[in-house]
């Protein structure tokens, strides 16, 4: 699998690292696809939350890391796994409850990670990423070391107090933290904007005193012009930052539960077709002549190839205790 | 059980406009699990709602309205995420009558899905049960069918105390022919699910199903008759129906789900040798879920206990 070439401390990309961006973001969707089949399908069991449609958050925050930066996720947290680095076989075997997997099949969708590559875990409670991911940023901060902690989390953990504890902690003890929140506007069924208080995230975060930004969470470079910044904030000392990142998942909360009643279908249609982060960062590198439309189809099946590769992995491999 | 406790719900809110119904997804989509689906239809918003995810919180609101004479039934959605309300519950909850030398009530009944058993890994299929026990002030109850899930739930709501009520979500679907309202034993009675006369099971939640299934095969396959102790009632516990049973069969197991290390199997072996030592013909055995976090779904056949694992131990007790 390629990788994310690290980028040093500019948002400035080549050609081949924003190429690597699809690449991935195209990876992360025809895996999140696969998996969703495959839950349904027996395979997986427990469920997972796919994050199709999320890809350009976690890609783009991802291309400013180095191994060294570490990054916390939720519930909904293969995208965030494939784009720090993660081997999409074990992600996929760990998904199986494989002893192959990422955390020995006994983590499964919501219990990943990986310390080689960063990857401090993702787990279940809504919220209780960012507090994890503090306590690595303040490791950092203590033992004079130039890397950052990066916590995801959903708009649903905006109204959980954990949350803001975290923060908190962080921009009083200027702490190199960034706090992504993929506002997709829903948790669960529930519009976040309907359970909470003050309008604006963005704003709330900024009670705390930490830099705050909101960008197009379905555009690779906004996102990552908003981490590079972060991160060259953290770096130098100046704490943590808040970036609020609108997004939007097309599939269900979770797997094979359908478009739903609490949005309408037109709504998802919008954002597929106008504001897909693959579509538009492959329409933009094609208008820029850096793809055609043969290298954009072998993309595809180089990511379907290692998708098929990765089920192979997990299906081949021995149970736990085996 | 689903439609018995929705049923439940809404015969409630019918006779009383205090109970409120809140929670993460209950109002429009009916909750997770559809155990609300359809009462914000139908009593509308100001009576069933839709919370931010927010545990602390939603409980916390649930006591103020308490002290306003409301009787909110919260839900809390899976069982793993009533630890985030535990100190609402602990510090404040369990102790506000107490603390007000019984003057403030606290008429509020915490719904949750609770237990495992259903594919679910970590936080959605825990066994919140003894945290809750442990701490004096709320009663803890747990029906395992759905007449008592019915019954239970009205006479929670309409009671005085906080109730956490722990519903076995691996029972969800399970069916009953059922003409409500319906009323079984007060809810802090256990019961005898099954009468025998060789060795007596305590069982709870879900676990009850096993036991009896567990009963079945024991007198078809070995001529062994067990009796089936359900408690109901986790706390306070009815050991009277559990010490009047073992003195009968002078023999014990308890079965829950929850790891070993103090749970209620340990409160109730200690009480029962405390108590009938000279009734025991064998020692009190536990049959549990093990010390370990719960395991991810291709796991979770062994770690719960089945029938396969209470018959061994039925084995044990019964050894010359
Ligand atoms: C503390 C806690 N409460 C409830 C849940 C159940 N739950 C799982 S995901 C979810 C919604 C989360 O929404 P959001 O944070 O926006 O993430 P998204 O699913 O949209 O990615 C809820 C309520 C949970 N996992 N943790
Ligand atoms: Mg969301």
């Amino acid at each position: 699998m390629s990788t994310i070439p690290d980028t040093k401390d500019s948002a400035e990309a080549s050609v081949e690292q924003t190429v690597g961006w699809l690449s991935r973001m195209l990876l992360i969707r025809r895996f999140e696809e696969r998996a969703e089949q495959l839950t349904l399908r027996g395979k997986i069991p427990g469920g997972v939350h796919p994050a199709v449609g999320q890809e350009a958050t976690a890609v783009g925050v991802a291309s400013v890391l180095t191994t060294a930066d570490t990054v916390s996720a939720p519930h909904r947290g293969h995208h965030h796994a494939l784009a720090k680095g993660m081997s999409p076989d074990r992600l996929m075997a760990e998904l199986f409850g494989k002893a192959t997997g990422v955390s020995g099949g006994r983590g499964g969708s919501m219990h990943l990670a990986d310390f080689e590559i960063g990857f401090i875990g993702s787990n279940g409670i809504v919220g209780a990423s960012v507090g994890v991911a503090l306590g690595d940023a303040f490791a950092a901060h203590y033992r004079h070391e130039q890397r950052v902690a990066v916590a995801f989390f959903g708009d649903g953990g905006v109204n959980t107090g954990r949350t803001w504890e975290a923060v908190n902690l962080a921009s009083a003890w200027k702490l190199p933290l960034v706090v992504v929140c993929e506002n997709n506007l829903y948790a669960v069924e529930t519009p976040t904007a309907e359970v909470t208080g003050g309008g604006s995230i963005v704003r709330r975060a900024e009670g705390f005193g930490v830099a705050a930004v909101s960008v197009d969470g379905q555009d690779v470079g906004e996102v990552r012009e908003a981490a590079s910044a972060a991160k060259k904030r953290a770096l130098a000392g100046e704490g943590p930052t808040f970036i609020e990142a609108r997004t939007y998942r097309y599939s269900g909360h979770g797997s094979g539960e359908g478009p739903g009643a609490y949005r309408t279908v037109d709504e998802i249609e919008q954002w597929r077709s106008s504001r897909d982060p693959i579509m538009r960062l492959r329409a933009a590198l094609a208008k820029a002549g850096q793809i055609t439309d043969d290298e954009y189809a072998r993309l595809e099946t180089e990511a379907d190839r290692e998708v098929d590769e990765a089920v192979r992995f997990a299906e081949e491999s021995p149970w736990p205790d085996e | 059980m689903v439609e018995a406790i929705n049923a439940g719900l809404a015969d409630a809110m019918a006779d009383d406009d205090h109970v409120l119904v809140f929670g993460e997804d209950v109002g429009r989509l009916g909750g997770v699990f559809r155990v609300t689906d359809g009462l914000q239809a139908r009593f509308g918003q100001r009576r069933c709602f839709d919370t931010p995810l927010a545990e602390a919180g939603i409980v916390g609101l649930a006591i103020g309205l308490s002290m306003r004479g409301y009787r909110p039934v919260p839900e809390l959605q899976f069982d793993g995420f009533s630890y985030p309300a535990l100190d609402q519950v602990i510090s404040h909850l369990a102790k506000y009558r107490n603390r007000s030398q019984g003057a403030m009530p606290m008429r509020v009944t915490v719904r949750i899905p609770s237990f495992g058993g259903i594919g679910s890994p970590e936080h959605h299929c825990e066994s919140p049960e003894t945290y809750f026990a442990h701490t004096a002030g709320v009663r803890v109850v747990s029906p395992s069918n759905p007449a008592d899930a019915y019954s239970m739930l009205r006479e929670s709501i309409a009671g005085d105390d906080p109730v956490i009520f722990l519903e076995p979500k691996r029972r969800y679907w399970s069916r009953q022919d059922l003409a409500l309202p319906v009323t079984t034993e007060p809810s802090d009675r256990a019961r005898v699910a099954r009468p025998g006369s060789d060795v007596t099971v305590v069982a709870y939640g879900a676990m009850v199903r096993v036991a009896l299934d567990a009963a079945e095969v024991a007198e078809r396959d070995g001529g062994v008759s067990l009796e089936v102790v359900d408690l109901r009632c986790l706390a306070p516990l009815d050991l009277d129906a559990v010490l009047d049973s073992v003195r009968r069969t002078g023999r014990c197991i308890v079965v829950h789900e929850a790891p070993r290390t103090l749970g209620l199997g340990a409160e109730i072996a200690a009480v029962v040798q405390e108590r009938a030592f000279h009734s025991l013909e064998a020692p009190v055995l536990r049959v549990t879920g093990f010390d370990t976090p719960y395991p991810p779904a291709t796991l979770e056949g062994v770690w719960l206990p089945g029938v396969d694992r209470l018959l061994d131990a039925v084995e044990q007790v019964l050894e010359p």
